[in-house]
């Protein structure tokens, strides 16, 4: 930086409830966990700092009016590590995050961008197979990349490489989707098993490394998500896709922003054998793992069945499952009922997940 | 410091300075350090925690501790009054959950309990 | 999952609470130390089920909740140093030191690794020769045989570049210390299962005759916990103070010889204190003289440290069961998840953390009115 810039003390004065903040002076891992910490980032700093209409809505992806029409915008960075696991790569994680991102705002996703920042060397050859596996990823899910960027930073400043996607969608029209319109008696449904990917990342992640045939899930939901609003239109209030965090995060998200309670049954929650089995080894909840190819639908009551019935029919809904529902009761948390019959809160993490030994 | 788990021992090998086997936990594989449990051989369970097994599961105990567990809940039906010891549960000296969610739960145990009997009687 | 999943099975939980409310009349106050048992117990909601008059009282059975103050802040500045690669694991990532956490020190550039066994520890002290990398051993009795294993491994490969920082913690003795305590309410104990597939419990019998306490060895699922449960209330009721194994799949008399060997081969016994609580004698493991050369504290040589635990912070009175977490006046005020003062409103098996996220049921006015009981229990 030329020494005659000065970075000046943040001034919070003007800023809604500057105080949390202060505890973390330096940005730590858990602030991009997809728990509290980062919310409280977007909440006490972007948010205050930006502010406009389309982006209070801290929706998946912002709606916004043009002449003419409505669009949805979504952007979405990524820093996996490895850049790839069982079952993807970042490539397909930067394609269908943001695919995703639209779809489960009600639009049909049309064109990316995608920018690279990427280290002093890194070989040619990954980079060739994460653009490849990006290509194959659009393709599958009907988008073009028409837009992106490139740049390179010093060796030891940027793992490898990461990728940034931004994306624009058409609103359907006649669908109103969003985190504040969940109802008490709505119908919450996922659209098949919880916690593959993170379980996959995890498999591979030094010092925690297992043998399994756990794989990521990721995968561009816009087809099947389209086929649920063909069928049901706006009986669908709320949808999203839970990734980092997990199922639990957007359950909560979603119980905030409409001020309602949301209670689910654990015993209904679809996890695979293994992703339970690599949870049960390191400790962690499935609740809390990140998805990649999964969405939670928040349904009117007498639509449900019907949901149901189109994701079963959809290659990447095979085993959705309905798992809960809406209740005017403790507002803004999320109550599990357990196997045991018990009940038990199910908080936002803080931070991320990590394992445990006790 | 509690977090073990059972897995299966599905092979074992020795570097010279420690024995390790590959232990299957629901499908998820380790290397598990077996040093403490010399024996464990192949096709035993074995309860591990970070990496180190730490004791032979005894497949025998296991089965009959669930077969005790299930013969409670069938013996439990024949010699009944339930009524009497749900009557003494609800005479409490004080409730630890002021919401009455523990109430709930314990209800729940009752119309549980209620349902059993009434599918043994048909 | 053999040997796991049939444990967790709904009906039979449901046939052992009723077999728990048919035999209780009145109310008694059982201890589980493990922080694994309670983390159990809350996840599933077990102490739902109990009848109100049988309390699970949280004890201090967790790394998090113990390790002393003074210990985490060396962490700190050992994981600071440049050179260092410090391996941990998750659970220890959060806790409060007196300027900061192992995250923070992360976040300010130092080299914190979360790792699953000791082990892959050494293999990483193998594979850098150029960096010193130091384990965070802390644990009770479950953990210390990998703990030992892992250095004595270190001694036989004659690696120069690993150390181990020691905070183990023994049960017993705390059984002990929390018996003696004034204004102690516990009546009985549930004992750590997997502490006791290591040491055994054959050192449980003079506590349970000293202190009149029923001691239940117990593992760590639903029906596990219930029927651990179950048979202390019998005790109880009965006026009894025996030691039993309800984990007997698991667990035998004498435990594990071959680790035992190597603990004693490896550790001594030491004074040690315990967050919250103060110094418990002997109720600690240390290296020995034979392995004192892989001792983090003695090869780092930290000194100066200012160690200050917050004084709003009531830990200690929460760990010994002499308060429930909403006694404390800093409870949900200043002492929240999201700015944990203490170690049991970290980890989600802490006391204060559990019962935040449960009392978020109760309405603000109940937790207010929750009465405090502070005025004359002491403060560690």
């Amino acid at each position: 930086m030329p020494e005659d810039v000065k970075v000046a003390a943040p001034d919070f004065s003007n800023w809604t409830c500057p105080l949390p903040l202060a505890d973390y002076p330096t940005i730590v891992m858990g602030h991009g966990g997809g728990g509290k910490l980062g919310n409280e980032l977007v909440e006490h700093l972007f948010l205050p700092a930006f502010r406009n209409p389309a982006l209070e809505n801290l929706g998946d992806a912002a709606v916004l009016d043009l002449d003419g029409g409505k669009l949805a915008m979504s952007t979405d960075s990524f820093v996996v590590q490895p850049l790839f696991f069982p079952g993807g790569s970042i490539g397909e994680l930067a394609v269908n995050g943001t695919v995703n991102d639209l779809a489960v705002s009600g639009a049909d996703p049309k064109f990316l961008s995608a920018s690279f920042i990427l280290e002093e060397g890194f070989e040619i050859a990954k980079l060739a197979a994460i653009v490849n596996a990006m290509a194959k990823a659009a393709a599958t899910a009907g988008v073009q990349i028409v837009t992106g960027d490139t740049k390179v930073v010093e060796r030891g400043h940027g793992d490898g490489c990461y990728i940034n996607t931004a994306g624009v969608g058409v609103l359907r029209a006649g669908i109103q989707v969003g985190p504040q319109r969940a109802r008490p008696g709505d119908v919450v449904i996922v659209s098949g098993t919880i916690g593959d990917h993170g379980m996959a990342i995890m498999s591979v992640r030094e010092g925690l490394e297992f043998e399994s045939q756990i794989r990521s899930d990721c995968a561009a939901l816009n087809g099947m998500i389209a086929d649920v609003l063909n069928a049901v239109g706006s009986a669908v209030h709320a949808m999203r896709d839970p990734t980092r965090g997990g199922l639990a995060s957007t359950l909560n998200e979603i119980a905030q922003a409409s001020d309602v309670g949301v209670v689910i049954d654990e015993a209904r929650l679809p996890v695979r054998f293994e992703v339970q089995s690599a949870c049960e080894l390191l400790g962690l909840d499935p609740v809390y793992v990140a998805n990649e190819g999964k969405a939670v639908f928040f349904v009117a009551p007498e639509a449900a069945h019907q949901v149901l019935e189109v994701l079963e029919a959809h290659p990447l809904g095979r085993e959705a499952a309905r798992i809960g529902h809406v209740t005017s009761d403790h507002k803004r948390m999320l109550v599990a009922r357990t196997a045991m019959g018990a009940n038990r809160v199910i908080p936002t993490m803080i931070g991320e997940q990590l394992p445990r030994i006790c | 410091m509690c977090l073990a788990i059972p897995g299966k021992v599905e092979a074992i090998s020795n570097d010279g300075l420690i024995r390790m086997g590959r232990v299957n936990f629901g499908g998820v594989v380790k290397n598990v350090c077996l040093d403490y449990v010399p024996e464990v051989e192949v096709g035993d369970y074995t309860i591990v925690h970070v990496g180190f097994a730490l004791s032979k599961i005894d497949e025998a105990t296991a089965e009959q501790t669930l077969a005790d567990f299930r013969a409670m809940g069938m013996l439990e039906e024949e010699l009944a009054s339930e009524e009497e010891a749900f009557a003494r549960a609800a005479n409490r000296p004080q409730s630890n959950c002021p919401d009455g969610s523990c109430d709930r739960a314990n209800q729940q145990v009752r119309e549980s309990a209620g349902q059993q009997t009434d599918s043994k009687r048909q | 999952m053999k040997y796991l999943t049939e444990f967790r099975n709904g009906e039979i939980a449901r046939t052992l609470a009723r077999e728990i409310h048919q035999v209780t009349t009145r109310p008694w106050k059982i201890m589980e130390v493990c922080g694994g048992q309670t983390h159990s117990i809350i996840k599933n909601g077990i102490d739902q089920m109990l009848p109100a008059a049988v309390e699970m009282v949280h004890g201090p059975g967790c790394p998090v909740c113990v390790t002393p103050l003074e210990l985490i802040d060396k962490a700190l500045v050992i994981a600071a140093q440049p050179g260092v690669i410090f391996c941990s694991f998750g659970d220890m990532l959060r806790v409060p030191g007196t300027e900061a956490d192992l995250f923070q020190i992360k976040g300010r550039g130092g080299d914190v690794r979360v790792v699953y066994s000791p082990l892959d520890a050494v293999e990483l002290a193998q594979k850098n020769p150029d960096k010193q990398v130091v384990f965070f051993g802390v644990g009770f009795e479950t953990t210390a045989p990998a703990n030992a294993m892992s250095v004595h491994l270190a001694k036989r490969r004659g690696l120069k570049n690993f150390s181990l920082l020691v905070s183990h913690v023994l049960v017993p003795p705390a059984i002990a210390a929390i018996m003696s305590s004034p204004g102690n309410r516990v009546q009985a104990f549930l004992a750590a299962g997997h502490v006791c597939s290591v040491m055994g419990y054959w050192e449980y019998p003079p506590l349970a005759e000293k202190f009149n306490v029923p001691i239940v060895v117990t593992g760590f699922e639903p029906l596990d916990l219930l029927e651990g449960i179950r048979r202390t209330v019998i005790q109880l009721e009965a006026g009894g103070h025996e030691v039993e194994n309800a984990y007997s799949r698991v667990v035998t008399f004498e435990g594990n010889r071959a680790a035992q060997k190597l603990l004693s081969e490896v550790f001594e016994v030491t004074d040690r204190a315990w967050r919250g609580i103060g110094v418990i004698p002997n109720s600690g493991w240390r290296l020995n003289a034979d392995y004192r050369d892989f001792d983090a504290e003695l090869r780092f040589q930290i000194s100066g440290i200012h160690t200050e635990e917050s004084p709003l912070c009531h830990s200690g009175d929460v760990l010994r069961g002499a308060i429930k977490p909403a006694e404390c006046p800093a409870f949900g005020k200043e002492c929240t998840p999201r700015h944990p003062l203490g170690a049991t409103m970290v980890s989600s098996e802490g006391a204060c953390a559990a019962y935040y996220n449960y009392g978020r049921f109760l309405s603000a006015e109940q937790l207010a009115g929750a009465g405090s009981a502070l005025s004359d229990v002491p403060h560690a």
